[in-house]
């Protein structure tokens, strides 16, 4: 029998060692009967007497198992369950608290789990890398996009040559047209060269990976589907490989479908498409693509660096510039690698809100532990005689210890089994609210590392909150423990200082988290106040739409295409005004950086600063909201005649001209190559990357302008375009199916995509402070509660075990706003004394927090004034209700009392 | 009586466990059979006290040097619970015996002669 099943076994055991010694017994009566004579009560006492003790003899048998321990902590255990049926406020009170503060931490943890500390759901993903490159001398180009992304030139210099990687691979997120069904589809659509699935290690479920015939231009067109895709179009059907599939108004062959649950790095998609790759045609620019590599193993990254550094200048020699710029110009660059983990860039900056986070649900735990704590020493107190009793009658230190803080840990186990319900449902609400650029969102679940965090801060909070009722009654003094002082008319200073303790660090930790709540209130306030740049934005329709060029090759006859599209949808009822640019403010496109020369600045061997571009079509600023400060907008008629006229930002035209009205007239271009392009408007800032980022310079060129890369084709079409449709029916089903009416009677084949509001956008550039401060919040009214039913206990307990002191003083004329204020006034103290500490911690607090605030101080001066005020006034309430108890009193009732 | 009480607390550790082996490695027998016999082969010197007898068996059972099985008395026509020494207790017997032999030899080289001269 093993010891596990001798345990549950037990029972069976010592029944039969009962039985065994009964017989025993029996066996020695009858004989004594039979040898000495006696009747049977005379020898059954004989024998007895002759056994010994049979209840002891029984209890050293048992002993031999040593379950004794065992059993003696499951009595107790069982005795703790009785105590705590029998005061059920209690009970529900404590557990009501623990599973909310438990529950609350298990969540946060949870995507803590899921976004930082799991690592990325791919085989050995430690040795997966994001390749970044550090480019101090490209200006806003490098800064703005988290570093130098890498150029398809990069990607193969440093696949062909290095010595550290074990593979390397490029992607890009794209979309992408599906026709030849009913209605044509947008997908997500990545680009990827022949590097990636194999850097990733993760085999497709039918088919194969893309190899580097796939990514030849001029080689047969092959597609990857992913799980979802492949599903909701074909139905899971495994007969899809060798299938063709229209992309972009092109032939693909289906050669592959990736398992379920896979992700480009943090992205969801429904193709894959090589990444075409002609050598021939390649440049060292543009930058644009993700980079991702998998080092060899046991290679480090500083070797990874250290070895592309190496590869660098062979790049720059082995690739062209193009035609018409300075060959040395990336030199100036100082481009250099700046590779990090993978897991470091899918992650990003959030590691900052989820800590904040946890350590602000961390601190609402303690606040919760010190409260449990204080319920836990009235109830000690009220069973004072019973455990001065116990001691007298000889229970160790340790066994009344051990009692205490079962109860406290068994406390803590329940609550914290109650607070893993209330965390699955918490952490549903927390997935619904969380901004959607949260990464990994999709991947945050209750798993078996978080239950098991919840069980360690169970028992941690209940050893924690026993601690204290446990220090008091169980290693005190004996002498102290029957010294009758439950029958004193006041309660000793010593009683108090333990609940006087808890209540000032819960007003100090209620203090820090307002503090931070108000902050984030006042961060949101100012973001609010940022002049977007746009107006009216929810109605502002939004839709995008590409056009690949396999659908439409002629280029004019994109932007007439687009144009007509226009006209068509200006022309749906209730629409005000409509136009389209590359991209619309905070929808995380980000279409184009690049130089920009001003005539008559002479550069000498410098660069001209990067600019953000865009392309606009005439109206887009009237359907946007955006004022022009000077000038005028583009016409239809200018744009077709390829007219060279250029609209630049007020911040812009400021720092390169002094005002905005003397802008009008300049002229500017891209590149060396390109004719002088005239001011003929300044449009007011845009915040395009987000309300919490400065308006960049920008310059918006027209729809359609001359190539000046490439003579064929000799003009550019902006392909893929965001419609800004002004209207009262924004957000509307019906405009939407009158959108998709419009496109189609133009082309039948071009499909509608992120058919959004411009007030979802703007919501959505805020989802990361929202969710900061609706956790905050949270945490914050958490704290405060817990801070004024703190306070209102100690008070409530105070005029309760005072009721014959007021009795007396009442009898003796005591006024009662006197003695009101004799329980009022030491709550004001302590809550006092907590807001003293509380702004000393939440000064330090805010300043850690600075990342996260915009336009105000982290020593906001209405915030560390009104958050004490708020403290204190509701301390005043939380003690006035019950010293308020004292006009109730009758002195006479109060003098019996005990 | 008295003398014998005391010479059986005065036992070594392990002994009351040994006699029991020994005692039911010569048959089977039940907790009231077992002190029976030890006092009859001891010649009443050695009186089992019932107290210790229990927490022995099942130290015994609890090291897998016995078994047990309830089985009727044909004499007594009680149900009792037989004890039964295994594999693993003859072995230990042995050992245990061959230890004791080796230990009361040791005595007996350290204080025979001394002790006779002493009482003679």
């Amino acid at each position: 029998m093993s010891w596990f099943e001798r345990i549950f076994r037990r029972r069976r055991l010592y029944d039969e060692l009962s039985e065994e010694i009964r017989e025993h017994i029996e066996e020695k009566i009858e004989q004594i009967m039979r040898l000495e004579n006696l009747s049977r009560p005379e020898a059954r006492r004989a024998a007895l007497r002759a056994f010994g003790n049979v209840t002891l003899l029984e209890e050293r048998s048992r002993g031999v198992w040593q379950w004794s321990t065992l059993e003696s902590i499951l009595a107790d255990l069982k005795l703790t369950l009785r105590r705590l049926r029998r005061a059920p406020g209690f009970a529900a009170t404590v557990l009501l608290t623990l599973a909310i503060g438990i529950g609350a931490n298990t969540a946060v943890f949870s995507v803590i789990n899921s976004v930082l500390l799991k690592p990325l759901p791919y085989p050995d993903s430690n040795r997966l890398i994001a390749l970044r490159l550090d480019a101090p001398g490209a200006g806003g180009l490098a800064s703005f996009t988290s570093g130098l992304a890498v150029s398809p030139s990069m990607y193969l210099t440093f696949a062909e040559h290095n010595r550290t990687f074990q593979s390397i691979g490029l992607w890009s997120p794209s979309t992408a047209n599906i026709t030849g069904v009913e209605q044509p589809e947008w997908v997500q659509a990545d680009r990827v060269s022949d590097g990636v699935l194999q850097t990733l290690e993760v085999p497709p479920l039918l088919g194969r990976w893309f190899s580097a015939e796939d990514q030849d231009p001029h080689g047969s067109k092959t597609a990857m589907l992913s799980y979802g895709y492949w599903q909701r179009r074909f139905g899971g059907d495994r007969s899809v490989i060798g299938r063709a599939i229209q992309v972009d108004a092109q032939t693909r062959t289906i050669v592959g479908v990736m398992p379920r649950g896979f992700r480009m790095v943090d992205q969801d998609f429904d193709l894959l498409v090589p990444l075409a790759l002609d050598r021939s045609q390649l440049k060292l620019a543009p930058f644009c693509c993700n980079g991702i590599g998998r080092l060899k193993p046991g290679v480090p990254l500083d070797q990874a660096n250290a070895d592309i550094a190496r590869l660098l200048p062979l790049w720059m020699d082995s690739w062209s510039n193009g035609p018409g710029t300075n060959p040395h110009w990336y030199e100036k660059w100082k481009i250099a690698p700046n590779f990090t983990p993978l897991k470091r860039q899918v992650i990003g900056d959030v590691s900052n809100v989820l800590w904040v986070v946890m350590a602000t649900i961390a601190v609402v735990m303690l606040i919760v532990c010190m409260n449990v704590a204080n319920l836990l020493l009235v109830r000690a107190e009220s069973r004072h005689q019973e455990i001065s009793i116990r001691a007298a009658l000889g229970a160790g230190r340790a066994r009344i210890a051990r009692e205490l803080l079962l109860e406290s840990v068994v406390l803590g186990l329940i609550g914290g089994v109650l607070g893993v319900g209330v965390a699955a449902a918490a952490l549903r609400l927390l997935v619904s609210i969380g901004p959607a650029n949260l990464p990994r969102l999709s991947e945050i679940s209750l798993d078996a590392r978080s239950v098991a965090f919840t069980f360690a801060i169970s028992l941690f909070s209940g050893l924690l909150f026993g601690s204290l009722p446990t220090w008091k009654y169980a290693f005190r003094r004996r002498s102290t423990l029957l010294d009758g002082s439950v029958r004193t008319t006041s309660i000793s200073r010593e009683r108090h200082r333990a609940r006087n303790v808890l209540v000032v660090t819960q007003v100090a930790m209620a203090l820090v988290l307002l503090v931070c709540a108000l902050l984030m209130v006042r961060t949101f306030a100012a973001l609010h106040n940022v002049d977007p740049g746009f107006s009216d934005a929810p109605h502002i329709q939004t839709v995008s739409m590409w056009v690949p060029d396999q659908l439409i090759s002629d280029s004019a006859m994109v932007t007439r295409t687009e144009n007509d599209i226009t006209d068509k949808l200006a022309g749906i009822p209730g629409v005000t005004s409509v136009g389209f640019a590359g991209a619309v403010p905070m929808d995380g496109n980000q279409p184009n950086w690049d130089g920009l020369y001003l005539k008559g600045k002479d550069y000498g061997a410098t660069e001209p600063p990067i600019r953000f571009f865009n392309y606009i079509s005439p109206g887009f600023f009237h359907a946007m909201g955006t004022r022009l400060v000077a000038g005028r907008d583009f016409t239809w008629n200018e744009i077709y005649s390829l007219r060279p006229t250029v609209i630049v930002s007020e911040n812009l035209a400021r720092e390169s001209w002094g005002s905005a009205q003397a802008a009008i007239g300049k002229q500017v271009r891209e590149l060396p190559s390109m004719p002088w392009q005239e001011v003929i408007g300044v449009a007011e800032d845009v915040h395009t990357l987000g309300l919490d980022e400065k308006a960049p310079a920008t310059v918006y060129w027209p729809a359609m302008i001359g190539n000046p890369y490439n003579p064929q084709p000799a003009i550019m079409p902006s392909r893929f375009i965001t419609f800004a449709i002004h209207t009262d029916r924004a957000g509307t089903a019906s405009l939407q199916s009158e959108m998709q009416q419009a496109v189609s009677s133009v082309n039948a084949s071009l499909p509608l995509a992120s058919v959004q509001t411009m007030q979802e956008i703007y919501g959505k550039s805020l989802a990361r402070t929202s969710f900061t401060l609706v956790m905050l919040g949270i945490a914050a009214a958490m704290a405060l509660a817990l801070g004024i039913i703190g306070i209102y206990g100690v008070i409530s307990y105070a005029v309760s075990q005072r009721t014959r002191e007021i009795g007396i003083r009442l009898a003796l004329g005591a006024r009662k706003n006197e003695l009101r204020w004799m329980f009022v006034r030491p709550a004001l103290v302590l809550t006092g004394v907590g807001v003293i500490i509380g702004l000393g911690a939440a000064a330090a607090v805010a300043r850690l927090m600075r990342t996260l605030l915009f336009g105000i101080s982290p020593l906001d001066p209405l915030s560390f004034v009104a958050v004490p005020l708020i403290l204190v006034l509701a301390a005043a309430l939380a003690s006035f209700l019950p010293a308020s108890r004292v006009a109730t009193v009758n002195p006479v009732d109060a003098l019996r009392v005990e | 009586m008295e003398n014998s009480k005391n010479e059986s607390r005065d036992l070594f550790p392990g002994a009351l466990e040994m006699m029991i082996l020994e005692s039911l490695r010569r048959q089977p027998a039940h907790g009231y059979a077992l002190v029976q016999h030890i006092q009859q082969r001891s010649n009443n010197l050695l009186q089992v006290e019932e107290g210790s007898l229990y927490p022995a068996l099942q130290r015994l059972l609890k090291g897998k040097l016995v078994k047990a099985e309830w089985t009727v008395s044909p004499s007594t026509n009680r149900r009792v619970r037989v004890y039964q020494i295994t594999k693993n207790g003859l072995l230990h017997l042995e050992r245990e015996i061959s230890s004791f032999d080796r230990m009361l030899e040791g005595i007996q080289m350290v204080l025979g002669p001394q002790k006779r001269n002493a009482t003679s």
